[in-house]
C-alpha cells in the first residue's frame, strides 16, 4: 500500500474541502499508533468496556452442517453493543478526542455501527448524529430506538435508494460543512484514505486474537477463514491476522440477494466493475454510464453497491476470493446456527455462516474453518420472524411455522 | 474552433469586470428544455456555461441540485446526451465546460471523454472530486484534447496545497467560497476573499468564486476581488419553481440579467 492505494484501488476522490481534514486524520492516526499512552487506553477500553478478548467457540453441532469440517466461531457478537463495529468506533472516538473535536457523525445501515458510535459518544461525552436510510430505519427499528436512548440524533435519509449508500452521501455533506468541529466515524473499510487502512487497523485485533486462539486449540493454522463482506470491515479484521499465512484460504461472502442472475443483489465482485464511489476506486455496482446501480439484500448491512478497496485488490491478486450468498441461503444458515448452537446471528453474519457451510463441504472432514460471527441477531428478529412466518401478534410461541419448528 | 474560457476572461477583463459563470445540469428538466434554458442564459449575459453531468451520488450538492439531477437522470440523460447538449449550446454560441463527478468520466473512458468533449466544442472540465494526486491519466487526456482542467481550492486548503492544485490547473481556478455543499446562501462567506488572495499569490490564472452565490448584489461584491462569479443552485431553483417551460426560460433569463448587471457594477 502506498498513499492509500491498493494497486489501482483506494486513493482519495473527495472535494478539496475535505483534504485538510483527511490529512489531519491521517497524521493523528499515525502518531496515535506510535503513542504507547494512546494504545494502552485503547487496549484498556477493549478489555474493560468491549469485553475482549472474546472467545473462539467450537461449533460442534453446526459443524455437522458443514461437511464435517471443524468450524470455529469468532465471537464478535459478544462484544458490548453486539457486533465487531465497536472495535473501530472506540479507536476513532479516541482519535476524535485527540484532534480536539466535539462531535461525531456516522452513517449506518444495519444500525450496528450507529449504535456503536452513539455508545462511544455517550461514553466520551461527545455529540452524535447518525444518518440512516429511511428504508433501513424501518427494517432495523430496534437499533434506531437504541441510538436515541443513547442520546444520539438519528436523521432518516430520504434521498435516492434510502439505504446505506445514501446515508454515506448525507454524512459526507454534513462533514464538508462541519469539519472544524466534527469527526466523521466511517463504519467500514471503504471511503477515502486513510479510512480503509485505519478501520482495518482498529479491527485487526479480531485476526490477532483468532490466530492465537486457533493455534492454542488446534495446534495449527486453519485451512480457511471466512466472513461476510458488506463494506468489508469484519472480514478485513479477521483476514489481516492470516494475510501472511499463504496456505490459509481467505474467503468473503457478499449478498447475492434474490440471486446474482436476477440483478437484485449486492454482489460487487460478481456483478460490479471497477469505478469510484464514496471517495475510493473499488468494485462498484454501476451501469454503463457510471451511475450507481441499485443494490439489494435482505440484510441492511450488506446492502451497499461498493466494497473496501483492499478487498478489490485482494480479489484481483487472488489472495482472497469472494462468492455471493443469496437471501435464502443466508436465512437457512441463520436458522441452522440458531437451532444447533443456541446463537442467533445477525443476518449480515448469516451470509458468512452460509459460506462456512459451503467451504466446509469443499474442504471436507478434518479441515478447520474459522468464521467471523460478526454480530448478534436481536436487531433482526422482526425480519427473521417475517421470513419464517412467525406471527409476532400471538406472542406465545406454539404458533411457530413448520419451517421454524424444524429449523429449515 | 472551440472557444476557450480564457477568451471569456480576457473579454471580461478588457471590460473591467468579472466573468459570469452559470451552471445548469444537462437534461434538466429534460434534454430539450435544458438546451433552451442554457441558450437563454447565454443571450442574457452568462459568459461561461457549466453544463452539469447528472450523477446518481452527488455528494457535494445540496438538495436543490440533487432534485434537478434526479429529474435529468429520469429523463434519460446519459453521458452521450450530455456531450450532445454541449455541442448544441456551443453551436448556439456558448463557451461551455462540463461539471462532472469523476466516476461517469472514468467509466466512459478518460481518453474517450476528452476526445468527445473536444469534438463537441467543450472547453474544459470541472471534476469536484478529482484531486491532483489522482489526475495523472486525466492530465494526459485533457492536454491531448485541449480541454482545460479546472480544479477547486477551498478555505481549508493550505498554501502548499493551493500550490499543488494550481500547478495542474488550466483555464481558471474554482475557489469554493465556503465549507459546505452547493446551495444558495444569504451571505457569501468572508473566507472567500481571503482564499482568492492566497490563490492569487500562487497563480496568474483567473480565479472564480462559487458556492452560495444567488443575487446581483452578491455577484457585485465578489466581482470586486475575483475574476469570475459562479452561480448554480439559484438558476436551478428558478426552473424548479416555474409553472411551465416559458416561465422557466423567463425566470432564468431574468436572473442572468440581474447577475450580469452585478458583475458590471
Ligand atoms: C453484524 C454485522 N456484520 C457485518 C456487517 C457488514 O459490514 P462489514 O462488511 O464492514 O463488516 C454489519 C454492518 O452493518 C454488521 O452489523
Amino acid at each position: 500500500m502506498t498513499n492509500g492505494h491498493y494497486g489501482p484501488y483506494g486513493g482519495r476522490f473527495v472535494p478539496e474541502a475535505l483534504t485538510a481534514a483527511l490529512d489531519e486524520l491521517d497524521a493523528a492516526f499515525r502518531s496515535a499508533k506510535e503513542d504507547s499512552a494512546f494504545m494502552q487506553e485503547l487496549r484498556a477500553l477493549e478489555r474493560d468496556y468491549t469485553g475482549r478478548p472474546n472467545p473462539l467457540t467450537y461449533a460442534k453441532r453446526f459443524s455437522e452442517h458443514c461437511g464435517g469440517a471443524r468450524v470455529y466461531l469468532k465471537r464478535e457478537d459478544l462484544n458490548h453493543t453486539g457486533s465487531h463495529k465497536i472495535n473501530n468506533v472506540l479507536g476513532q472516538a479516541l482519535l476524535t478526542q485527540r484532534m480536539g473535536k466535539k462531535r461525531m457523525i456516522a452513517e449506518t445501515g444495519a444500525g450496528q455501527h450507529g449504535v456503536a458510535t452513539a455508545t462511544a459518544a455517550a461514553l466520551f461525552g461527545l455529540e452524535c448524529t447518525v444518518y440512516m436510510g429511511l428504508e433501513d430505519t424501518r427494517r432495523q427499528a430496534l437499533n434506531v430506538a437504541r441510538m436515541k436512548l443513547l442520546g444520539a440524533e438519528v436523521i432518516p435519509v430520504t434521498a435516492g435508494s434510502q439505504t446505506l449508500k445514501d446515508a454515506i452521501n448525507e454524512a459526507m455533506r454534513d462533514w464538508v460543512a462541519s469539519v472544524d468541529t466534527t469527526h466523521y466515524v466511517l463504519g467500514t473499510v471503504t471511503g477515502p484514505a486513510p479510512f480503509p487502512e485505519m478501520v482495518r487497523y482498529f479491527h485487526s485485533v479480531i485476526g490477532i486474537e483468532a490466530r492465537e486462539q486457533i493455534l492454542g486449540i488446534e495446534g495449527r493454522l486453519p485451512d480457511a477463514v471466512v466472513a461476510c463482506v458488506g463494506g468489508g470491515s469484519n472480514a478485513m479484521g479477521l483476514f489481516s491476522g492470516f494475510m501472511d499465512d499463504e496456505q490459509v484460504i481467505l474467503r468473503g461472502y457478499e449478498a447475492g440477494g434474490d440471486g446474482v442472475e436476477t440483478g437484485r443483489h449486492s454482489a460487487r465482485f460478481s456483478g460490479g466493475t471497477p469505478g469510484v464511489l464514496h471517495g475510493a476506486r473499488t468494485y462498484v455496482m454501476q451501469d454503463q454510464w457510471g451511475q450507481t446501480a441499485p443494490s439489494h439484500s435482505i440484510s441492511a448491512g450488506m446492502d451497499y453497491p461498493g466494497v473496501g478497496p483492499e478487498h478489490a485488490w485482494l480479489h484481483d491478486t487472488g489472495r482472497a476470493s469472494y462468492e455471493p450468498v443469496t437471501d435464502a441461503e443466508a436465512m437457512e444458515a441463520f436458522a441452522i446456527l440458531s437451532k444447533t448452537e443456541g446463537i442467533i446471528p445477525a443476518i449480515e453474519t448469516a451470509h458468512g455462516l452460509a459460506g462456512a457451510m459451503r467451504i466446509g463441504k469443499e474442504l471436507g472432514p478434518d479441515s478447520v474453518v474459522i468464521v467471523n460471527l460478526s454480530g448478534r441477531g436481536d436487531k433482526d428478529v422482526a425480519t427473521a420472524a417475517r421470513w419464517f412466518g412467525i406471527d409476532l401478534g400471538s406472542t406465545v410461541t406454539n404458533e411457530l411455522s413448520p419451517e421454524m419448528r424444524e429449523g429449515r | 474552433m472551440t472557444r476557450h474560457v480564457s477568451e471569456a476572461f480576457a473579454i471580461a477583463k478588457s471590460e473591467n469586470r468579472a466573468a459570469l459563470i452559470g451552471y445548469l445540469p444537462a437534461g434538466f428538466p429534460n434534454p430539450e428544455l435544458s438546451v433552451k434554458l442554457i441558450n437563454a442564459m447565454v443571450t442574457s449575459g452568462v459568459d461561461i456555461i457549466e453544463v452539469g453531468l447528472p450523477y446518481s451520488d452527488p455528494l457535494m450538492d445540496g438538495p436543490v441540485i440533487q432534485q434537478a439531477v434526479d429529474q435529468a437522470l429520469a429523463a434519460g440523460t446519459t453521458t452521450d446526451v450530455v456531450l450532445d447538449i454541449v455541442k448544441q449550446v456551443v453551436d448556439a454560441g456558448a463557451i461551455a465546460v462540463v461539471m462532472s463527478y469523476w466516476n461517469p468520466i472514468e467509466r466512459y473512458g478518460v481518453e474517450r471523454f476528452a476526445a468527445g468533449l473536444e469534438a463537441a466544442g467543450g472547453s474544459g472540465v470541472i471534476a469536484p472530486d478529482l484531486t491532483p494526486e489522482e489526475s495523472g491519466d486525466w492530465s494526459v487526456a485533457s492536454d491531448a484534447h485541449f480541454v482545460d482542467r479546472i480544479l477547486m481550492v477551498a478555505p481549508s486548503s493550505t498554501d502548499a496545497r493551493i500550490n499543488a492544485i494550481v500547478s495542474v490547473t488550466s483555464g481558471f481556478v474554482y475557489a469554493a467560497s465556503t465549507m459546505g455543499v452547493t446551495g444558495a446562501r444569504t451571505t457569501v462567506s468572508s473566507g472567500a476573499h481571503d482564499l482568492v488572495t492566497r490563490t492569487r499569490a500562487a497563480t496568474s490564472l483567473p480565479i472564480a468564486v462559487g458556492l452560495g452565490v444567488s443575487t446581483g448584489d452578491q455577484a457585485a461584491e465578489i466581482a470586486a476581488y475575483a475574476d469570475g462569479v459562479i452561480v448554480g443552485s439559484a438558476f436551478v431553483r428558478r426552473v424548479l419553481d416555474a409553472a411551465n417551460d416559458e416561465a422557466a426560460i423567463e425566470a432564468v433569463s431574468k436572473l442572468a440579467q440581474e447577475l450580469a448587471a452585478g458583475v458590471r457594477r
